[in-house]
């Protein structure tokens, strides 16, 4: 690990700004993920702002009926709010199936969502990876590609985004809350907070530097079945082959967002108009553009039969 | 694909299997403690940048609350919770295995929840309250959970053992606070202990041995004398 010079920040203004005045500052509030890949240099920041003593850990309805999750609710909390477990299921049930207990008790809701990519030529620096070193190539597209993405990859990346919680958050229309050096605030929708790998795999959101995220916030409940149905190699503590977050109307009709196969939570509109024509229907809008490799084609048929199964669930438990 | 090399994931570890020379235990347990005393020496903290022009390492204090005893320490910003207990606080039940947080086995208690040490900097645990393997019970008086594994003889080597525990007493505490799980049948309903349950809370320990049966034995022993 490269030697850093740390500070707890005071308020999320200041922690924004302390991020802006340091060469390579980063903000580190659970740290499962930055640590991780501190150890291993992939991340090297000289200056950590800590963010824990912030607050930005409540959850509080908002006056549109819904809910305004803290940065920094771990995701242990988030999964035990009674709310989030009547109104918004499927994200309590998304949040379950990610990590371990231990890395849920630390992980936080901000930094689930800026997870880094899990691809293993990202972690091994004797690789080429573009997302890692911007312009050395990209080893996964030749390499072991099993988990790798299957839409919205570019000749440069086909790392997919880790998150359980995000795809959630991607189905129930979340939108991101920050803060900027200057004192700014704005609210992203999750749907334009993703940026696609393109020829910049390395950029991964929206985010300006040394914008903090505040908050994350649901609109009201919308009711219907909620399922969150995660496909793995291992029963638990493992990251998706495919997973799938639906709410289900009575009538069939509904949305959904797809995990394991993409950049980002991956959801069209255009995918939840077909719902009531089944999960073929369903996953052929969602996968039109789909470049698989070798190993990873089988994703297209494991997402139709997934979505099949989380349909056929629904239509049971309605 | 190649490894990483040993001496870049365990920069600043003495345990470096890469090393020509072999260390005995009792030999690489001297080196540690002596490694840990130079680090606060101050010709070690003045030292100015590194050859490749990094940055020198940054020293800084920082208390922490360790089984009910307030320690100030002085230490590297990069230390994880892991060595500040077992390489300046010698509190060396606490194991180091993957220091990636994939095997569970540096699990302690914070604040009274169970987390990875090894994922975590000490200097952000100022004022926090932490309990490991010592913390919870002593060879001459065990915590009941420490007396199950050994009447259920929940281990083999014994080296995620410390982990295994500490990871169930927090689990067992978040089934107490209604946390649900990925096995939670319905997810509105108030969390229970099962088997089944506590499998899946404890996925983030791994036991080389396959001591899973007897660690779900004596923990559901532990779960039942609770309940």
């Amino acid at each position: 690990m490269k030697p850093f010079t740390y500070e707890r920040a005071t308020s999320p203004a200041q922690a924004a700004a302390a991020v802006a005045k340091e060469r390579k500052g980063k903000f580190i509030a659970g740290g499962t993920n930055l640590l991780d890949l501190m150890k291993i240099e992939v991340e090297a920041p000289e200056h950590l702002v800590d963010i824990n003593g912030l607050g930005l850990d409540t959850i509080e309805p908002t006056a549109e009926g819904g809910l305004r999750i803290g940065a920094l609710v771990r995701n242990t909390d988030l999964a035990a709010d009674s709310r989030v477990r009547r109104d918004y299921a499927l994200l309590a049930r998304a949040l379950v199936a990610g990590a371990s207990g231990q890395l849920r008790n630390k992980a936080t809701t901000a930094g689930n969502l800026l997870q880094r990519a899990r691809c293993p030529y990202f972690y091994d620096t004797h690789q080429a990876c573009n997302k890692r070193l911007p312009g050395s190539g990209c080893a996964a597209l030749g390499g072991f590609s099993r988990s790798h993405a299957i839409v919205g990859v570019s000749n440069s990346c086909i790392a997919v985004h880790p998150s359980d919680m995000a795809v959630a958050m991607r189905a129930l229309d979340a939108t991101v809350e920050t803060i900027q050096p200057g004192g700014q605030v704005r609210r992203v929708p999750l749907s334009e907070f993703y940026k696609l790998p393109g020829s910049t795999p390395h950029i991964e959101n929206v985010l300006a530097p040394a914008e903090l995220i505040t908050a994350v916030t649901l609109p009201k409940p919308l009711g219907g079945v909620h399922i969150y149905h995660k496909v793995r190699d291992r029963a638990s503590y493992a990251f998706a082959l495919v997973s799938v977050a639906a709410v289900v109307q009575k009538d069939g009709s509904g949305r959904v967002a797809l995990g394991g196969v993409a950049p980002m939570p991956w959801r069209s509109e255009a995918a939840d108009a077909r719902m009531q024509e089944g999960a073929k229907a369903v996953s052929s809008v969602l996968l039109a553009d789909a470049r698989t490799t070798p190993q990873n084609a089988m994703k297209v048929t494991l997402v139709e039969r997934t979505l099949g199964a989380v349909m056929n669930e629904a239509r049971t438990g309605a | 694909m190649r490894a990483i090399p040993q001496t870049r994931r365990h920069e600043g570890n003495a345990l470096d299997t890469n090393n020509p020379l072999t260390i005995s235990r009792r030999g690489f347990l001297k080196l540690t403690a002596v490694s840990a005393t130079v680090a606060v020496t101050p010709p070690f903290v003045a030292r100015a940048a590194t050859p490749d022009g990094g940055r020198a390492p940054v020293m800084q204090k920082v208390v922490l609350q360790v089984n009910g005893k307030e320690s100030t320490l002085a230490l590297d910003t990069r230390t994880t919770l892991l060595d500040a207990l077992r390489e300046h606080m010698h509190l060396t039940g606490t194991k180091k295995g993957c220091d990636h947080g994939q095997c569970g086995a540096c699990t302690v208690l914070v604040d009274g929840r169970r987390i990875n040490s090894c994922l975590t900097l000490a200097v952000m645990h100022q004022g926090s309250k932490v309990t490991t393997i010592e913390g919870l019970g002593t060879p001459e008086k065990l915590h009941p959970l420490q007396a199950a594994f050994v009447k259920h003889d929940g281990y083999q080597c014994g080296y995620c053992t410390p982990g295994q525990i500490c990871s169930a007493v927090g689990a067992l505490d978040e089934i107490h606070r209604d946390v649900p799980s990925h096995a939670t049948a319905d997810i509105t309903a108030k969390a229970a202990f099962s088997t089944t349950e506590l499998r899946e809370r404890m996925s983030g320990n791994i036991c080389r041995c396959g001591a899973y049966s007897n660690i779900v034995e004596a923990v559901s022993e532990f779960a039942g004398s609770q309940a």
